[in-house]
């Protein structure tokens, strides 16, 4: 049985004013017609830190994750505030295209194009107008080396995506983003269909990104999130319940919700 | 009788009925082919038909079935892929969208003699082009229409979400995503429906007896400019198709051996239809293989 | 790798006003506009065809009633059609189409359910290997073909054995019953394979015979989708024009038995309007021949989405 929890009761972290903030939101609300999936949430994401975003299934963190860059545009409708460089992103007449460019995102589950592994990284640049071959070679290699798959494919560049690994594809789907040159990179479960030695190669790579990018992490598993984030958000039942530092949340979780679920309790 | 026994005599009756139904194609194969086929030479593939008796070689027939078709498919595929991409991405879930649909699925329920009716009406009464080439390839366009977007559509949408949601994440438009990620996986599918439509609509002539004509012009097959009254290619000259002919033939034609050219005719008209059959088959198989190609 | 973020950026000038930057239109909006167009169009032509050919039929076919003056009720009760000497009675034809149509069904319906059950039921490896090809086969045949082959084969036949033309009702509907099998068989087949796979076994297990299992169970679950498969074959029978024209005899009388010369509303219109001259009561007359059909159509549409409805109600109950 699932105890009932106070929502009024929260431990919400907030960043001093030199710290550089890359995204924020304010009071955002989700709805899926009726169902208001999630409530008030406030957070705000440092600059080149990793953010991870825990909590039970239906807790709605990954619909939470998948509004920061509309993807939930036409799905769900989602009010409140997203702040990206001083504007607002949640308006209506925001470039949503130019929003994703800027804060990419990575899938539950890989989903590369099935086309050749250079197509899939250089097809959406030539999109935007990049014709430059060699800018779109420098292109390939720096996401591949980024996403640390280069070594594995530099010689099957040409060979189709489906036919990697499932480790290898989710890799290249990072690549893939971060070959847009986004801010934020938000990644969505991205190991939850991976076996245990991509996961690894996954967050070394994570690891490796933070230096040049913002990212937020969707994840289930609470010792990855305890691996590679430097805070941590917990949502329960479409609330945000706590946001505090990775080692304060895993060692000292401030309120009994999170204890419950940190313990193994619920979840 | 009891349970066992009525078990026992309900699969003896179905095997025969299995029996007959596939006694029933066979003869259908076998009557065509072995009356037909023997008449069938190269002088009457690309022979010219007597005007007055209809006896003589179906060349002409056979050429107007295919600019026919290819006319056909030049329009309506343009048109069935924008409105399939509008079903599968852009149509929402609302009474709108369910008009559209009900609209589409009248279309493809007409009968295509009435698809026809409205073809005449349209093309030779009120707009007085006559019974032409570009006539009939308008109106088996509208009886292709409906099932050629409905295909497209189900092909569109049977690609996973995952693949439009990695479009849409790279900051790609929804349109650029469509063509360029979602219509390459959902080919193999779309050239399967588009060819088997091709099929039908080679064999279709309800829907052309009033719009495309009931008469093959001898055509001077030197002149390819469309501007010609003779040319071939003319798209306002009346142009019988070879399903056409098979009826004309069978229904007023004079000629005295009218069962064996219209055996011949028929036999050629099969062949062209399992020809597409079989290659719709073969294309979509091998186009499936390219594209989740592990090369 | 210590290039910044916008070095590579195509289309933005180092800004860094991002208010501008983030609601500028962009390539990307600019392809949406454009193929929001271009879907929309296509789809407005379809949405456009569909409107003026119900309005451009429907309003020729009423022209017989409201500008010659026919008295509604004669035409669908009359059973004289010379429309050149201004009788227009619709009922032979209008018999002639119910007749073939019925007839077809009824004799189509268990072939094919009998072919359904062999395919699903009883031999699923043959069922796909070979019946499903032959079947598709038998969907491919232009209908012309069938018409010849019922005016070389059937009618010359129907002569033999009962006398007379050959010509008439059970001819055609014995090229009918050929063309709406396939299509009756293939639905069937569809609905037969949609009943869960549980009802079979529960029934199995409790000692039915595959007969019993068969009839009481699988049939009756699947009643709504072969009730449906048998209306698609009827709509298709109702509006087949050629074949049937080719072997019915096209004679506009009121059908005495089933082997004399009769006609559809197809066939009389196939046969008739070449001959006419627009916006004459011959011609007015053919074209509310036309809305019947057109009607009718509309009708077995709506039928078929009846028993959907119904369908679903009866699953969530």
């Amino acid at each position: 049985m699932l105890k009932e929890y106070s929502f009024e009761k929260t431990a919400i972290q907030t960043f001093a004013d030199n710290v550089p903030l890359a995204l924020r939101t304010e009071d955002m609300q989700v709805f899926y017609g009726s169902n208001h999936a999630m409530h008030d949430a406030s957070l705000s994401f440092p600059k080149n830190q990793i953010t991870a975003l825990i909590g039970a299934s239906g807790s709605g963190k990954s619909t939470y994750l998948r509004s920061l860059n509309r993807m939930n545009d036409g799905i769900a409708t989602v009010t409140g505030k997203i702040w990206y460089h001083d504007v607002d992103i949640n308006e209506p007449d925001v470039n949503i295209y130019e929003i994703r460019r800027h804060i990419g995102m990575v899938f539950q589950r890989p989903n590369p194009f099935s086309k050749s592994i250079r197509e899939n990284i250089i097809y959406a640049l030539r999109a935007e107008g990049i014709k430059d071959k060699q800018v779109l070679a420098e292109r390939v290699e720096r996401s591949l080396r980024g996403a640390a798959l280069w070594d594995e494919v530099k010689d099957n560049l040409d060979k189709s995506a489906l036919a990697l690994s499932g480790g290898q594809q989710q890799r290249l789907c990072i690549a893939r983003s971060i070959a847009m040159e986004p801010d934020v990179l938000l990644l969505d479960e991205p190991c939850s269909a991976l076996d245990p030695i991509s996961t690894v190669k996954v967050e070394e790579t994570l690891a490796e990104l933070r230096k040049k990018y913002t990212i937020i992490i969707v994840t289930h598993n609470m010792q990855q999130a305890a691996r590679i984030s430097s805070q941590c958000a917990f949502f329960h039942l479409g609330h945000v319940m706590e946001y505090t530092p990775t080692a304060t949340m895993f060692s000292n979780p401030q309120i009994p919700v999170t204890q419950d679920y940190i313990s193994g309790s619920f979840g | 009788m009891n349970a066992k026994q009525k078990d026992f005599l309900a699969t003896i009756t179905i095997n025969v009925i299995v029996a007959a139904v596939v006694g029933i194609l066979f003869f259908l194969l076998a009557y065509i082919l072995i009356s037909g086929l023997p008449h069938v030479s190269w002088s009457f593939l690309t022979g010219t038909t007597d005007s007055f008796s209809g006896a003589g070689g179906i060349g002409v027939q056979l050429f107007n079935s295919f600019y026919l078709l290819v006319l056909t498919m030049l329009i309506s595929i343009p048109i069935s892929l924008g409105a399939g991409i509008y079903l599968a991405e852009y149509a929402k879930d609302n009474w709108r969208t369910h008009l559209i649909r009900s609209a589409i699925e009248v279309l493809s329920s007409l009968p295509s003699v009435v698809v026809g009716l409205f073809g005449f009406l349209l093309f030779v009464v009120k707009f007085k082009i006559g019974f032409s080439v570009i006539s009939g390839a308008i109106a088996l366009t509208f009886f292709n229409l409906p099932l050629l977007t409905r295909n497209i559509e189900e092909s569109l949408s049977a690609v996973p979400r995952n693949q439009r949601e990695a479009g849409l994440s790279l900051g790609m438009s929804k349109w650029k995503t469509e063509i360029g990620i979602i219509l390459p996986v959902a080919l193999p599918g779309i050239v399967t429906g588009v060819v088997l439509s091709a099929g039908r609509v080679f064999g279709e002539a309800a829907a052309l007896i009033y719009t495309a004509g009931q008469s093959a012009p001898v055509t001077n097959f030197a002149d390819w400019n469309p501007m010609d009254a003779a040319s071939p290619l003319n798209p306002l000259r009346p142009a019988e198709t070879l399903a056409v002919h098979i009826w004309k033939v069978n229904t007023e034609g004079l000629a005295n051996n009218a069962a064996q050219l219209s055996a011949a005719a028929s036999a050629v008209l099969i062949i062209a239809v399992l020809l597409f059959n079989l290659g719709a088959r073969v294309l979509g198989n091998y186009l499936y293989r390219r594209v989740t190609a592990s090369k | 790798m210590e290039q910044t973020n916008s070095d590579l950026k195509p289309n933005d000038a180092r800004t860094d006003d991002w208010t501008a930057r983030l609601h500028r239109a962009t390539r990307a909006t600019r392809e949406d506009w454009l193929g929001r167009g271009i879907s929309y169009l296509c789809i407005g032509v379809i949405i456009l065809v569909v409107a003026s050919m119900l309005w451009f039929i429907t309003s020729k076919g009423i022209a017989t009633f409201t500008q010659n003056h026919v008295n509604l009720w004669k035409f669908i009760s009359g059973t004289n059609w010379s429309p050149n000497q201004g009788q227009i009675g619709a009922l032979p034809m209008i018999v002639g189409s119910f007749a073939v149509t019925f007839a077809a069904a009824i004799v189509a319906t268990p072939f094919a359910v009998g072919t359904a059950i062999f395919m699903t039921e009883i031999a699923p490896n043959k069922g796909r290997k070979f019946l499903q090809p032959v079947i598709e086969l038998l969907v491919g045949i232009p209908s012309v073909v069938y018409g010849f082959i019922g005016l070389a084969v059937v009618v010359p036949f129907m002569r033999h054995l009962v006398g007379g033309s050959g010509f008439g009702i059970i001819s055609a509907t014995f090229v009918l019953f050929v063309m709406v099998l396939p299509t009756i068989t293939t639905m069937t087949v569809d609905s037969l394979r949609a009943v869960p796979r549980f009802y079979k076994e529960a029934s199995l297990a409790l000692g039915a015979t595959r007969w019993q299992t068969v009839s009481r169970v699988i049939l009756r679950a699947a009643t709504p989708g072969i009730l449906t498969a048998i209306i698609f074959g009827m709509a298709r029978a109702f509006g087949e024009a050629l074949a049937v024209q080719m072997v019915i005899g096209n004679a506009a009388i009121m059908p005495k038995n089933l082997i004399s010369p009769a006609a559809t509303l197809t066939s009389q219109l196939t046969t008739g309007i070449g001959d006419t001259i627009d916006g004459t009561l011959p011609s007015n007359a053919l074209w509310s021949l036309a809305l019947i059909l057109l009607l009718m159509s509309l009708f077995f549409n709506a039928l078929v989405r009846l028993i959907a409805k119904r369908g679903q109600l009866s699953h969530e109950r």
